[in-house]
């Protein structure tokens, strides 16, 4: 649940400031409890900020730095008990990872276009669903409030609970998802594997899809609740039908909410752990051994913490780099548009 | 970008925490201190059937410790997925218990991280000695020529599980001592929706606890003298394939257990949709699952028919939990009366008996309670055909890359995939190069 | 709020529909309905079932409709105990969290200040860091804090309530920033010439006024909070375990008991899920008022 409506990523433009009058003024050095007024008018905005940038830093910033540090030493089981002292090793770790010819670049490589293929089926199909059910959900008719409740309800469930229930459907002997195909339409002649194996992929996305629609739907719900009905009544006068509207009013007015839309669920998809780790456990099939459990396993798995930070730091450049890329290339592509 | 106050702040906020971070990272003092003599912190394993009955299992014995020494104990169970993340974190930050189990598997790379209290001559004494230890399960406990960083606690050995009434009916009378004969039997026994034997075959440990064996029987060692990762020899090939070839090629292993890796394999024995199980120490949890003793037998686990060259006759890992001290211990002296406590006859009688486990310590191992046909057969396992698993400091990534392999190797397998030796020769050759980062 | 009133607006075209739009519309919310459902109805019957029931093949409709399994999660493990962690981690962040960001939004929303725009991105770009990167430096961190101060925050409620406020921030502020904006920047101005200072036009004039927004954030670090796996497996102790690690528990060294597992995620689902679809309203609008212009 995320605030996307903004049409851009960075919050409105800033106001003019007559309320606080004066305009802004920078921060001073020492506060003091009782400020006097002349302090207070310029430094209140950053008291405010300040438990927000205090968390920040604790949780977000400093852990990152610390990380970004250790992916430049060789943090294995002989120096872990003190990786301060854990010698630098320059860039080896990050040599290592970029390697393609060799196998543990391979593999990263490997997971990497996993991921990557995973994350476009499942953002598209998410979004179209998403999409398609706002679309067809944006007049009132009976039953709506229900069966809005439960396209919800997917998203609202705690995401182990969700997983783990699809664990249990997608087990080969006893699953639901087998009996239906096998024992009831005698679509296959073996049970099929999808836990294990290159099926693995299929339900990956099954879940995330699963997950994650109900996401879009709701985003792109409220986006079409603000297109002004005055448009429709318009479009009808000029006798465009229903699917000439979608096409021509509702689509375009969300294109800026898409725009956020789909970066989140970009962001979320290509990161994502938790689906992952719940439905296959530490050692996910090559099939589906998506980047942040390939870091996590590279991590813990074979205690190699250094090489595993630097896989992760290379993991959030790239992501730095769609983003700002995708950011430019759709604000490009709206400029002069009515926004 | 303007640098602003906000952003030079922060920057100087960050540096500042990151040196407050780096300057006391792990614990530097060798060998703990007794500043806080009244309390220990506990991590137990999941022995049990469940963290509850762990629980229950342990507090009688920690409350009779409390009342010999006054030391209060704080007890944590641990889930086993969990356990090594949390030791490794432990390890890493110097936040962590005073006394600890570990899986006997990880003792030489724990050992390897200096985060453990290594049992010196004088340490050993300070719990009564190492003599009292049966020599088997105190292999297990690190490197050779250094001194251990822990001391056996349960020790388990692998034997062949077999369901009298399924072999009746099939007219076998005697559990296969080879594994042709297995082999054979297996094809006897599977029928329908019944199978010759069932595996974990996405168990990362229970793979690699076999890739053992099988190794050792083939004369497949997996490290050289210099602790080198030789994975992809031609008798390791050879031993992989052959525990592999029970689901690939002989057809007594349900394709469907290639996904198991939650004990399904031990409920399908219980439950008569398979007749043999390779476990340690299934005991337990067969009666938890409506089995009683007298509806299976126990057997060595089979030996090579014709052992090949370098083959050694061993057919179980020394298996088993070992406890042990960190060394950044505030109470060294309590920790250590601790592990006596819990190696001493009567806590070893009664904590092996309710998990079914056989206790490491000899003199408590002649109690009646170890005597049934189940545990003699794995004490004579323990004591004449269990080695350890290879003590060298980059085990853990053993455990991880071949196991790893294998529940992949299974997964082609049941997905119809033919597994040549060359199959499974790339997959060792993979998981070997991975050792080198 | 009036803006819940036009959550109800009709839409799109007042006359009928034509037919094929609305066969459409009936063939594929019905399959959009099956997909969303079908797992849901595996989750409630299997957790009716007993244990023979979920161990062998699968069935639609259980053999005996039991409910031993809602009686047995609590036994099984101490679900009551990780439900409370939850309840409190998840609260206490939530709460710390929204109140933090309403401080962070009002700055951003209605002042201009230097490092403004640095604040915000750098804000927002946490938000695509890979929970791995820092999860070992954070417990280092922890430890550290923990040894320097004697404040336990490893292995404590307390860490871990600090580690999901902080999850949901970036979102938290974005969102209600942009629900400020919408709050005409008048009713600021009214309530300071009536004598408040600009914390309490905040509280007096914008809060109220934002509710909607405020809501919606805090089913959002609510949701964060309650689901968040990872972290919590590796800070959390036998005292300090919550549901989303806790629940593993019902996979023991001996089986795994299916119908247990389903009847504790029902359990668990149930505050999250009654309170974001009850809220929902609230959702949309506070979702939409963003993009009011």
């Amino acid at each position: 649940m995320t605030a996307l409506t903004t049409t851009d990523l960075t919050p409105p433009r800033a106001v003019d400031d007559g309320a606080a009058g004066g305009g802004p003024t920078p921060g001073r050095r020492r506060f003091r409890l009782r400020l006097p007024d002349r302090l207070r008018q310029g430094g209140l905005p950053y008291l405010l900020l300040l438990p927000a940038l205090l968390f920040e830093l604790l949780i977000h910033l400093v852990p990152m730095v610390v990380g970004v540090v250790m992916s430049f030493k060789e943090l294995t089981q002989f120096y872990l008990r003190d990786w301060t002292q854990a010698p630098w090793t320059a860039l080896s770790n990050y040599e290592v990872a970029v390697d393609f010819d060799a196998p543990i670049g391979a593999a990263l490589l490997d997971s990497f276009a996993v991921t990557c293929l995973f994350t476009v089926v499942a953002v598209s199909l998410s979004w179209l669903l998403g999409t398609t059910a706002a679309i067809l959900m944006q007049e009132t008719f009976r039953g709506r409030g229900l069966l809005r409740a439960l396209f919800l309800t997917p998203y609202a469930l705690p995401i182990y609970a969700a997983v783990i229930t699809w664990a249990f459907i997608l087990q080969r002997d006893n699953g639901m998802l087998n009996h239906v195909i096998h024992d009831q339409l005698g679509l296959t002649s073996d049970p099929t594997f999808w836990l294990i194996g290159d099926n693995s992929f299929v339900s990956l996305v099954l879940v995330a899809v699963w997950r994650n629609w109900p996401f879009a739907f709701l985003i792109l719900m409220a986006a079409m609740q603000n297109i002004p009905q005055e448009q429709y009544e318009a479009a009808q006068l000029d006798g465009a039908g229903v699917w000439q509207q979608i096409r021509r009013i509702t689509l375009p007015s969300v294109r800026p909410v898409n725009q956020v839309l789909v970066l989140v669920l970009f962001l979320w998809t290509f990161n994502d752990f938790n689906v992952p780790y719940l439905l296959f456990g530490r050692a996910a099939p090559e099939s589906a051994n998506l980047i942040s459990l390939h870091i996590y396993q590279s991590s813990f798995g074979t205690w190699n913490f250094g090489f595993g930070s630097a896989m992760s730091v290379l993991l959030l450049l790239f992501l730095l780099l769609v983003t700002a890329g995708y950011l430019l290339f759709t604000s490009r592509g709206r400029k002069g548009e009515h926004v | 970008m303007r640098r602003t106050r906000i952003a030079r702040a922060a920057a100087v906020t960050a540096v500042l925490t990151a040196i407050t971070a780096t300057g006391c990272g792990g614990g530097s003092t060798s060998g703990g201190s007794n500043d806080n003599p009244d309390e220990l912190t506990y991590w137990a394993s999941n022995q049990g059937t469940s963290i509850e009955h762990d629980e229950e299992v342990l507090r009688p014995q920690l409350e009779r410790f409390t009342e010999e020494t006054g030391i209060e104990v704080n007890l944590e169970v641990v889930p086993w997925d969990s356990l090594l993340d949390r030791i490794l974190t432990a390890t890493t930050s110097g936040d962590g218990p005073d006394v600890l189990n570990i899986g006997n598997t990880w003792s030489a790379s724990l050992q390897a991280t200096g985060a453990l209290l290594p049992f010196d001559e004088e340490t050993f004494e300070a719990i009564g000695g190492s003599d009292r230890f049966v020599p088997s399960a105190l292999a297990a406990t690190g490197a050779e020529g250094q001194d251990p960083t822990a001391v056996p606690l349960y020790s388990l050995a692998y034997g062949l599980y077999y369901n009298k009434q399924l072999f009746a009916e099939a007219g076998i009378e005697e559990p296969p001592a080879t594994w042709e004969e297995l082999v054979e039997v297996g094809e006897r026994l599977t029928d329908g929706d019944t199978y010759g034997l069932a595996v974990e075959g996405a168990s990362i440990p229970e793979n690699v606890h076999h890739a053992f064996v099988f190794g050792q029987q083939h004369g497949a060692d997996f490290f050289d003298a210099e602790g080198n990762p030789t994975f992809d020899t031609p008798e390791a090939v050879a031993a992989i394939k052959q525990y592999i070839d029970f689901l690939a090629a002989d057809g007594i292993v349900a394709p469907g257990n290639a996904e198991y890796a939650q004990n399904q394999s031990v409920s399908d024995f219980a439950t008569g949709k398979a007749a043999m199980l390779l476990w340690q120490a299934a005991g337990t949890s067969l009666e938890n699952q409506g089995m009683s003793p007298e509806d299976y037998g126990v057997a060595p686990v089979p030996f090579q028919a014709e052992p090949p060259a370098g083959g050694q006759a061993i057919n179980s890992m020394v298996a088993g939990i070992n406890i042990a001290v960190f060394d950044n211990t505030d109470n060294r002296d309590g920790a250590l009366d601790f592990v006596e406590f819990m190696t001493s006859d009567e806590t070893q009688r009664a904590l092996n008996a309710e998990y079914g486990s056989i206790p490491p310590v000899a003199t408590a191992q002649e109690s009646e309670e170890f005597a049934t046909e189940e545990l003699t057969v794995l004490r004579e396992t323990l004591a004449q055909s269990a080695a350890p698993m290879p003590q060298v400091p980059e085990e853990s990534q053993f455990e991880t890359l071949v196991g790893t392999a294998m529940a992949q190797l299974f997964a082609d397998a049941a997905g119809g995939q033919e597994i040549t030796e060359d199959a499974v020769r790339e997959r060792l050759t993979a998981a070997q190069q991975q050792m080198q980062g | 709020m009036s803006e819940t009133l036009a959550a109800k607006r009709p839409h799109r075209s007042p006359t009928a529909p034509p037919r094929s739009f609305v066969w459409t519309r009936r063939i594929v919310l019905t399959l959009l309905s099956l997909f969303a459902a079908t797992p849901i109805y595996v989750m409630l019957s299997s957790s009716l079932k007993p244990l023979e029931d979920v161990t062998g093949k699968f069935r639609w409709i259980p053999s005996e409709l039991t409910i031993r399994p809602y009686i047995d999660i609590w036994d099984t493990i101490p679900l009551a105990k990780y439900f409370w962690n939850s309840v409190i981690v998840a609260g206490a962040a939530t709460v710390l969290s929204v109140t933090v960001a309403i401080f962070a939004a009002y700055a951003v929303s209605r002042y201009n200040f230097r490092g403004k725009r640095v604040f915000t991105i750098s804000v927002l770009s946490t938000q695509m860091f890979p929970g791995i990167l820092f999860l070992l430096p954070l417990f280092l961190i922890f430890a550290n804090i923990g040894d320097a101060t004697g404040i336990p925050l490893s292995g404590s409620r307390g860490g871990l309530i600090l580690t999901y406020l902080t999850f949901s921030l970036p979102f938290s502020i974005w969102m209600l920033v942009g629900y400020f904006d919408s709050i005409p920047r008048g009713l600021d101005e009214a309530a300071r010439v009536d004598g408040c200072g600009p914390l309490g036009a905040l509280f007096r004039v914008v809060v109220p006024a934002a509710v909607p927004g405020i809501v919606a954030v805090s089913v959002y670090a609510f949701m964060t909070a309650w689901g968040e796996v990872l972290f919590a497996s590796v800070m959390t102790n036998s005292e300090t375990r919550t549901l989303a690690v806790g629940l593993q528990g019902y996979s023991t060294q001996t089986e795994v008991y299916w119908n247990q597992v389903m009847a504790a995620s029902l359990v668990v689902s149930v505050p999250v899920v009654a309170g974001f679809l009850l809220l929902q309203r609230f959702l949309v609008t506070g979702l939409t008022a963003g993009s009011v212009k």
